[in-house]
């Protein structure tokens, strides 16, 4: 009896919002936990610095790099029309743009995405060994360099909006830039990564290395990204924290949506 | 439409019956009134009742709820909500509980209003809006007397006493329009940029070498003596004034420049402070050299002499000219040779 029981409610009025309200909400907690689950990379056993240094790993790494790599870098990463040379940019940016699964790219665009990695971190580590050995470049930093249980916290505030809020936002959301380009959110980020981008400058971000910014300051502006990702939200949906833009938005929106909705409700005719 | 209103415009004769016409000629006051389930169905109304008085009781029973939230969460307890992160339970609960007992009430009023009570079409009539003829006169007649009574017209020292002072009240926010502040002399043409100043990071205050640059890099930074000068005048003019950017391109990739030999070694430095209206400008793009204003969108081009590429901004950013002391600290080579930041009356 079941069945008759759900064609007596099928063509109610208000079947089409809430199965819209259950198709987001099921949409919504698969993402969250999908964003959880990829940004948990599993940390393999052997340490960086050691695959780094094996000799063995250059070979590996150039293996990888011909089958993954070569055809828009070019066979020695000098670069190709489909892509700029790698010679010279070192491990940090090999490390970052494929830890963050950037690299490989699926299609050009405006922008590259954040992704999930398309190799284990034994593998990342072995294209940055080869990338590295073509010529000098930004090293990966070092576990010490990331180290920032000393740092100052609000030293770390001040660095990150004289330097990085004016493109991530304040609050580490990202923003948008020029035709199509995006400063992406720092919020999924590991703090290897950033300090990595940081050194290296992917994209349109330009770089901030350890002469202009140093070790500690980077320390503090990592304490302080980290602190963002902590702290909670009082008022329940944080909306971005892009600020009222996104919250005039959506109460433009969704708000005013609601009410109208309410009153297409109170005018139509009872029956 | 029915097939007989088709036909006679075909000109064909065809015999109208009675129902066709009254379709065809309808009460045009008014729909007819329809009515509802529970205008004529008792069972209906009785479930119309019991569902307003759930909303209502329900909402009573979330005032309930909310007030027992407010003992019961503590303050400093924050929950993981889906969709909406880490969240504050007791702000969320108390949200969530005072939200539906008013809403529920204003559903239940609705649904009242909807449901029982009575939604006969009733036609009321405006009234006029004009006074009478008779009360408009003795107005009238009310403003004439008192004109004569308080002697306007007649005496005419107090007449023109009063027009000489009404005349002459507006005289003092002119003259108060004097006192806006000083004139800005040339503030708004010279900035503490000097030649020979160095170059301190901003916020950290370290001297910048041409050797802490990559191609790519990005500083912000102000001249070594604005700590100095702000502690003398407690204001931050002068860091909305000397602001400036600095990047190094290739030589190769900076096409102009605003001066000969403004660059060193492609490192170049701009103000800050965006032509338009004077928001401090840092989304630099290293690949296209575009500097994007965050306020309205103005992009400037740092290879091509801080020249606007798009946006509303009708001026180019004003260059530094840098170079390098003895001791291979960066310096500025002169003073902005332009005005920094929005246009004015003089500019």
């Amino acid at each position: 009896m079941g069945t008759v029981g759900i064609s007596k409610y099928r063509k109610h009025p208000a079947v089409l919002f809430v199965l819209m309200l259950v198709g987001l909400i099921i949409t919504g907690g698969l993402y969250s936990i999908g964003a959880t689950a990829a940004n948990k990379v599993a940390k393999d056993s052997v340490s960086a610095a050691a695959i780094l240094n094996d000799p063995a790993s250059i070979d590996a790494g150039k293996r990888l790099f011909a089958t993954g790599c070569a055809t828009c870098h070019g066979l020695n990463a000098q670069g190709a029309s489909d892509g700029p040379t790698l010679i010279g940019v070192g491990a940090a940016s090999v490390h970052f743009q494929v830890a963050t699964g950037r690299m490989p790219m699926a299609a050009p665009g405006a922008q590259v995405m954040r992704n999930k990695p398309q190799y284990t971190e034994e593998q990342t580590l072995q294209l940055a060994a080869y990338v590295a050995s073509l010529s000098p470049g930004p090293a990966i930093p070092t576990a010490a360099q990331l180290n920032w249980a000393g740092a100052d916290l609000a030293e770390g505030g001040e660095l990150f909006r004289a330097n990085c809020a004016q493109c991530h936002s304040f609050s580490g959301r990202g923003g948008a830039l020029t035709e199509g380009k995006y400063a992406p959110t720092l919020m999924l980020a590991t703090p290897e990564q950033i300090y990595e981008a940081m050194i290296t400058g992917p994209q349109a971000m330009p770089i901030f290395n350890d002469q202009t910014l140093n070790v500690e300051e980077k320390q503090a502006i990592l304490k302080y990204i980290e602190y963002l990702k902590d702290s909670p939200n009082p008022g329940g949906l944080e909306l971005g924290r892009y600020g009222p833009v996104t919250e005039g938005l959506f109460l433009w929106t969704v708000g005013i949506g609601a009410l109208l909705m309410v009153a297409i409700w109170i005018g139509v005719k009872a029956k | 439409m029915s097939s007989n209103e088709h036909n006679e415009t075909d000109n064909q004769v065809v015999p109208v019956t009675q129902t066709s016409s009254e379709v065809r000629l309808p009460n045009s006051q008014l729909p007819l009134h329809v009515l509802r389930r529970a205008d004529v169905d008792p069972i209906a109304a009785g479930r119309a009742e019991r569902q307003v008085s759930i909303m209502f009781l329900l909402s009573a029973v979330f005032t309930v709820l909310a007030t027992i939230t407010f003992f019961a969460i503590p303050v400093d307890k924050f929950i993981r909500v889906p969709g909406a992160g880490v969240t504050q339970a007791s702000n969320l609960a108390l949200g969530v509980t005072l939200g539906l007992a008013i809403f529920l009430i204003g559903t239940g009023a609705i649904h009242w209003a909807r449901k029982l009570m009575p939604d006969d079409e009733v036609i009321q009539s405006r009234h006029s809006y004009a006074s009478s003829n008779q009360i408009r006169e003795s107005v009238m007649q009310e403003i004439r007397e008192g004109g004569i009574e308080s002697g306007f017209a007649t005496r005419k020292i107090v007449r023109r006493s009063l027009l000489t002072a009404l005349a002459v009240l507006p005289l003092p926010a002119v003259i108060l329009a004097l006192d806006f502040g000083p004139m800005p002399k040339n503030e708004l043409r010279e900035t503490l940029w000097t030649k020979g100043m160095r170059l301190v990071t901003d916020p950290t205050g370290r001297y910048l070498r041409p050797e802490d640059f990559s191609v790519g890099s990005l500083v912000s930074a102000h001249p070594e003596n604005l700590h100095a000068w702000e502690e003398e005048n407690h204001n931050l003019n002068a860091r909305a004034k000397t602001s400036i950017l600095v990047v190094r391109m290739t030589p190769e990739q900076l096409r102009t420049s605003q001066g000969e030999g403004w660059d060193y070694q492609g490192i170049i430095a701009y103000s800050k402070i965006c032509t338009h209206v004077g928001c401090p400008i840092a989304l630099y793009e290293h690949r296209t050299h575009h500097l994007l204003c965050p306020c309205h969108q103005s992009t400037f081009d740092l290879a091509d002499s801080g020249n606007v590429v798009f946006g509303p901004a009708a001026r180019r950013l004003p260059q530094l000219p840098l170079g390098v002391d003895e001791e291979g600290y960066l310096v500025a080579l002169s003073d902005f040779q332009e005005p920094i930041g929005p246009s004015f009356w003089e500019r």
